[in-house]
């Protein structure tokens, strides 16, 4: 879409949001900042810290993208959005990218015309319970309160997991993790389901974690992925490529520290020389540069990496790899080969 | 009748005599004011009972309140078991709470003076009496300026956009002679025609003098709604003008056209509006296009405000003596005259009181958007500042802080808006 | 007037659409009528191709689906296998039981408040001013917000009643305040209760009749007939004996604690508490000052020549200065009631499940169909915001003086 200079200008005042016409990339390109959908604020995915730079397990998949396409992985405009407003802002073309744990279904991917282009996190959905009630199976819920986050497919299968098995509760419904945080701290509900790994987050941000326990229950399957337009292909595959190089760039030993020297010259191993260019011209397959894989691992490192800084067992959140860890070590993640 | 008949006879004056201490000093206005019967100074004992009451809770909570400290545990700590209030939390997200949690921390200065200088511009109008009338440039300006040092950029947009806007006012005064309805349509179009132009000759120049720009998504706090409701209430007061004057109107398609609006917005809560402005607005502009989330908002509450200041205006109008639009017609004077030199200055003029309330209505909905997660006070309070480890469950401080800004805005504004009312009385009450 | 012919039809010219005001206003019409089809095409037009784009159409037939989700408080039969439909009839009874019990509790406060404003008390005076003034000057969200904190921060979990050293107890071990909301004892009706039910109204209308008809005994006869007791008597010493009677069919089920909850009893969440409380008190505010303006709005005068006839106080306020009152007030207290209506779409923020909350909310997000539920949401404040003003037109008629 071409504008005048007027309106150019009012677009980097920010009034006129960029143009999303078909072509994603291109526009990507033309306004050099990425729009990436996020979480309002869910600590180890996506949340501003003190001083207001957004970091996360989310936000490092947006930051890898436009570390891809623009060579900056600084050069994104993280966009917060609930549960309600996420879909209206991909759709709308408010966000190019949506990264906000958001569970890949038939009906978002077919009904919504969105496309999932893989899964950067396995999950469940999961219940957190204060130690002091005395709980220890979700069975046992019978007749309780539940913090619930509404417009959520947790809010749907909560539904199922009571109905068949024949118990009754009290939904709270809330809009906001943080909310819904908030009114399980008061006490104002007994317990709280989100995904497995959006408690734990939770949790962590607790002044005491350790009086919290998540019950062992896992009612349902959350693959949690990024996701665009439907239709517009060539963008859906850039995405796609970067998390499956992130991805295959673990299982291949290329990190941030070392994606440098690597790519200095071909190894003797061809995937790498693949995915780090200096072999072939996958690169420019997708309309990136050949070293587009380079730029993003330098820059946010491979998905190992981006797991332990951010969710890491090391960090407060402490989820471990389980389903994650990659198809060689018994995990799930299995990319494509770079070929 | 003779004086030896009269057993008594005083000579002479008695001195005059203090008035009781009952009716005196403040023991009269104690039993005037509180104990002046027996319902009544039940009544006076039980509301000062509840008075004192909540005054000895909330002082200690007050005045042992701890303004320095890192978090809410730290606080508690220094608290020592004793009730005290955490203002730390204001003092540690100070920030955050004026400009939310992205505007960039070294340009503060900019919004910070767009407020002051919003004191400058407003002056003139507030204190129109007292005030040159030259200094209403200043007014007209301001607009532009804020604009500028608010979003950052070029100057040369909001010079262009000023121009454009002169242009058109121009342009509107060459055609009022031909009819107002015209003239109004001329000036859209000459200033659309303006921009258009500008646009493309002042191509090379967007780094001219420019401003760090920040988007509107970057902006937060209690300058969302301080921006919001400034904006919003001067962009509305033109078009519920407009919709006011349709509403009087004879032609009975404009008309129907502007009761169909003004009911339809009047009926629908803000809410649904701004629900409209987030998830379905986007369905009607050209494929391809999308607007800032807050600029979509910006217009769909002034359509809102339009529509109530519509009605407030349409009160004024309807409140004016018939005589006064005879008077006008027997002059000669065509619509457009007569309605800018007769009945808009004295239809306004009694609608003020009318407008301010819309104003500061509208100013309190602000926190409205805190519902389709934009991070206003209210979205800053409920989601970055409480859902953060350090500072859960600290809602008093916030709530409290929150209120009191939302009463000093508001309290000011109605006070001069009674201020105005006694200044504009004309008759001889 | 009568002299003058009209123009000949021949020296029309086009000029004359612009200059001529008898055919100008046609112009500007039509102009107005093409610009707002053109917009109206324009949306339209955009509408379709977006939703082209996005391989979308507008239907409603996700109203039959089955809705997926559960709702707290429900006054029909809903789970989550009803449909769409049924969870947006359950939001809009409850966005009506708020707007209800809030009108109800902001006449009340209202009127006190705005009596008491006049009061001759100086420190009810000023406490009333207080009052008015916080309310009126900080937005109702920060209240609702408020009051939904002192709900669900402030007063004890249901656990907290539980065990020999509980910290919280029962008030007459009928009522639980929890952090959840209030436990209320809640009727049963049993066989029979329906004729106490029906006594108990047969006597509500034997009050009014009784009162008339002691009301027309002293304009016609200037006998003076008891009004109080008399009426107490003839409200509840029927349905008491009936109730007896028939051998007391209503009896009351208190809340007990079970499991992590209360049960039994009448459950009032703290989300509809936030939402009703917040909205009195601040359309509260508002009407007090309406109803301080209307009884000022009566002149002195008024006051004068009643108490010149030798009226007392309480009668003058009866009958002279609160007949003419009304009509000042009612017409700003009812346009208040719809403001009261409209604003329980806050529900939200609170989660209360109103019609915002479950077809405005839930549904829009689980079935992505945001055109048809935001269309369907403003349908019916609309319905209701058009059948209160109505209502405001028809009385205003009813009341406007008759003058001659």
């Amino acid at each position: 879409m071409k504008k005048t200079v007027f309106l150019g200008a009012l677009t980097v005042a920010g009034l006129v949001g960029g143009a999303a016409a078909a072509a994603t990339l291109d526009d990507v390109k033309a306004r050099g900042k990425l729009n990436c959908g996020v979480n309002t604020g869910l600590v180890g995915f996506a949340a501003p810290d003190a001083n207001g730079v957004w970091e996360g397990f989310d936000v490092a998949v947006c930051r890898a993208v436009a570390a891809a396409v623009l060579g900056d992985p600084t050069a994104v405009e993280f966009v917060p959005t609930t549960a309600k407003t996420r879909f209206t802002a991909l759709a709308s073309g408010e966000v190019d990218l949506l990264v906000r744990n958001t569970t890949w279904t038939f009906s978002r991917d077919t009904d919504l015309k969105f496309d999932f282009v893989g899964v950067n996190y396995y999950d469940g959905q999961g219940f957190m319970a204060p130690k002091a009630l005395g709980v220890s199976s979700a069975k046992e819920l019978d007749g309780a309160t539940v913090c619930i986050q509404t417009g959520t497919t947790t809010e749907l299968n909560l539904a199922d997991f009571f109905r068949r098995n024949n118990i009754s509760y009290e939904p709270v419904p809330i809009e906001t993790n943080a909310e819904g945080q908030q009114q399980y701290l008061a006490g104002a509900c007994d317990t709280y389901t989100t995904d497995a790994s959006g408690l734990a987050s939770t949790r962590a941000a607790f002044e005491n974690p350790g009086d919290h326990v998540i019950l062992p229950e896992i009612i349902s399957k959350e693959p949690l992925g990024p996701l665009v337009r439907h239709g517009d292909n060539e963008w859906g595959d850039i995405v796609r490529w970067t998390l499956n190089a992130l991805i295959s760039a673990e299982e291949l030993g290329v990190t941030s520290a070392n994606v440098a020297e690597l790519a200095s010259g071909p190894t003797d191993s061809p995937e790498v020389n693949r995915l780090l260019g200096t072999e072939g011209n996958l690169g420019e397959m997708i309309g990136l540069g050949k070293d587009w894989a380079v730029r993003m691992i330098a820059a946010v490192g491979n998905y190992g990496e981006v797991f332990e800084k951010n969710i890491g067992e090391k960090t407060p959140i402490g989820l471990a790899r389980g389903l994650n860890a990659q198809w060689t070590d018994g995990g799930l993640l299995y990319s494509p080969p770079f070929r | 009748m003779s004086h030896d008949n009269i057993a008594f006879h005083r000579k002479h004056m008695l001195p005059e005599a203090p008035p009781p201490v009952t009716e005196t000093g403040a023991i009269k206005w104690l039993r005037e004011n509180l104990f002046s019967s027996i319902p009544n100074g039940i009544l006076t004992v039980v509301s000062a009972y509840v008075v004192l009451t909540i005054a000895m809770a909330a002082a200690p909570w007050f005045f042992n309140g701890v303004w320095d400290s890192p978090s809410l545990s730290a606080c508690r700590e220094m608290l020592d078991g004793r009730t005290g209030a955490c203002f730390a939390v204001l003092t540690e997200r100070w920030n955050q709470l004026l400009f939310g949690f992205q505007y960039p921390s070294r340009l503060y200065w900019r919004p910070t003076l767009a407020f002051v200088l919003l004191f400058v511009a407003i002056a003139p109008v507030l204190f129109i009496k007292y005030t040159p009338r030259g200094l209403l440039v200043l007014t007209g300006l301001y607009p532009f300026i804020a604009y500028w040092l608010i979003w950052g950029g070029s100057i040369v947009v909001p010079v262009v956009a000023l121009l454009g806007v002169l242009f058109g006012a121009f342009v509107y005064r060459r055609t009022m002679t031909a009819s107002a309805g015209v003239a109004v349509i001329a000036g859209i179009v000459a200033a659309m025609v303006f921009w258009w132009a500008a646009g493309a000759v002042t191509a090379g120049l967007s780094g001219v003098m420019a401003l760090e720009p920040v988007a509107s998504r970057d902006m937060g706090g209690f300058m969302i709604n301080l921006m919001l409701g400034v904006i919003c209430v001067s962009l509305s007061l033109p078009f519920g003008i407009l919709l006011a004057l349709g509403r009087q109107s004879s032609m009975p398609i404009v008309k129907w056209i502007c009761v169909a609006f003004i009911e339809f917005i009047r009926g629908v809560p803000l809410i649904t509006l701004l629900f409209v402005a987030n998830v379905v607005l986007a369905y009607f502009l050209p494929p391809g296009t999308t607007f800032d989330l807050i600029l979509r908002v910006i217009i769909m509450i002034t359509m809102f405000a339009s529509a109530y200041i519509a009605e407030v205006i349409r009160g004024g109008l309807a409140a004016l003596p018939r005589g006064q639009y005879e008077a006008a017609d027997s002059l000669g004077l065509d619509y457009a005259q007569s309605m800018q030199l007769v009945i808009l200055p004295q239809a306004l003029r009694i609608s003020i009181p009318g407008i301010v309330n819309v104003a500061v209505g509208l100013f309190k909905d602000t926190t409205l958007v805190s519902v389709i997660s934009m991070f206003d006070i209210v979205g800053m309070i409920r989601g970055p500042i409480l859902a953060s480890t350090e500072w859960n469950g600290v809602y008093w401080e916030l709530f409290g802080f929150a209120a009191l800004l939302f009463f000093i805005t508001c309290y000011g504004i109605s006070q001069y808006s009674q201020w105005l009312e006694r200044q504009l009385q004309t008759d001889h009450r | 007037m009568t002299t003058m012919t009209d123009p000949p039809k021949a020296s029309f010219r086009l000029s004359q659409l612009i200059y001529d005001t008898r055919y100008r206003s046609y112009t500007f019409q039509f102009i107005a009528l093409i610009l707002l089809a053109a917009l109206m095409a324009y949306l339209g037009a955009n509408l379709v191709t977006n939703l082209a784009d996005q391989g979308q159409n507008i239907s409603f037939r996700f109203l039959a689906e089955p809705s997926g989700y559960d709702i707290n408080q429900r006054l029909i039969e809903y789970d989550s296998q009803s449909s769409h439909l049924r969870a947006a009839v359950v939001g809009v009874l409850n966005t009506l039981i708020v707007a209800f019990l809030g009108c109800l509790t902001a006449t009340i406060l209202g009127v006190v408040a705005g009596v008491l404003r006049l009061s001759p008390n100086w420190l009810v005076r000023k406490l009333m001013a207080g009052y008015v003034e916080a309310f009126r000057n900080v937005p109702v969200l920060i209240w609702i917000l408020i009051i939904f904190t002192i709900m669900s921060a402030v007063m004890p979990p249901p656990n907290a009643f539980r065990g020999d050293n509980a910290t919280a107890s029962m008030v007459f071990d009928a009522f639980a305040f929890t952090n959840r909301g209030v436990y209320t004892p809640a009727p049963i009706w049993g066989a029979g209760s329906l004729v106490v039910v029906l006594t108990f109204l047969a006597s509500i209308i034997g009050v009014i009749y009784y009162r008339r008809y002691a009301t027309r005994l002293l304009y016609d006869t200037g006998k003076l007939l008891p009004m109080g007791w008399p009426s107490l008597v003839i409200l509840f010493l029927p349905s008491i004996l009936v109730y007896f009677v028939m051998g007391q069919p209503i009896s009351l089920d208190y809340p007990a604690l079970k499991g992590f909850n209360f049960s039994g009893g009448l459950h009032i969440r703290g989300s509809l508490i936030a939402l009703w409380f917040a909205l009195a008190i601040y359309t509260g505010a508002f009407i007090a000052e309406n109803v301080r303006a209307g009884i000022q709005a009566v002149s002195k005068g008024q006051t004068e020549a009643a108490a010149s006839l030798g009226m007392r106080p309480n009668r003058i306020m009866k009958l002279v200065i609160l007949p003419q009152a009304l009509r000042v007030i009612i017409p700003p207290l009812i346009s208040q009631y719809l403001n009261l209506t409209k604003n329980s779409s806050l529900a939200i923020a609170v989660g209360y499940m109103d019609v915002t909350g479950t077809l405005g909310g839930i549904t829009l997000n689980q079935t992505g169909r945001a055109i048809e539920c935001v269309l369907l949401l403003m349908i019916f404040y609309l319905t209701i915001s058009l059948a209160i003003s109505a209502v405001m037109n028809v009385y205003n008629q009813s009341i406007a003086l008759k003058e001659r």
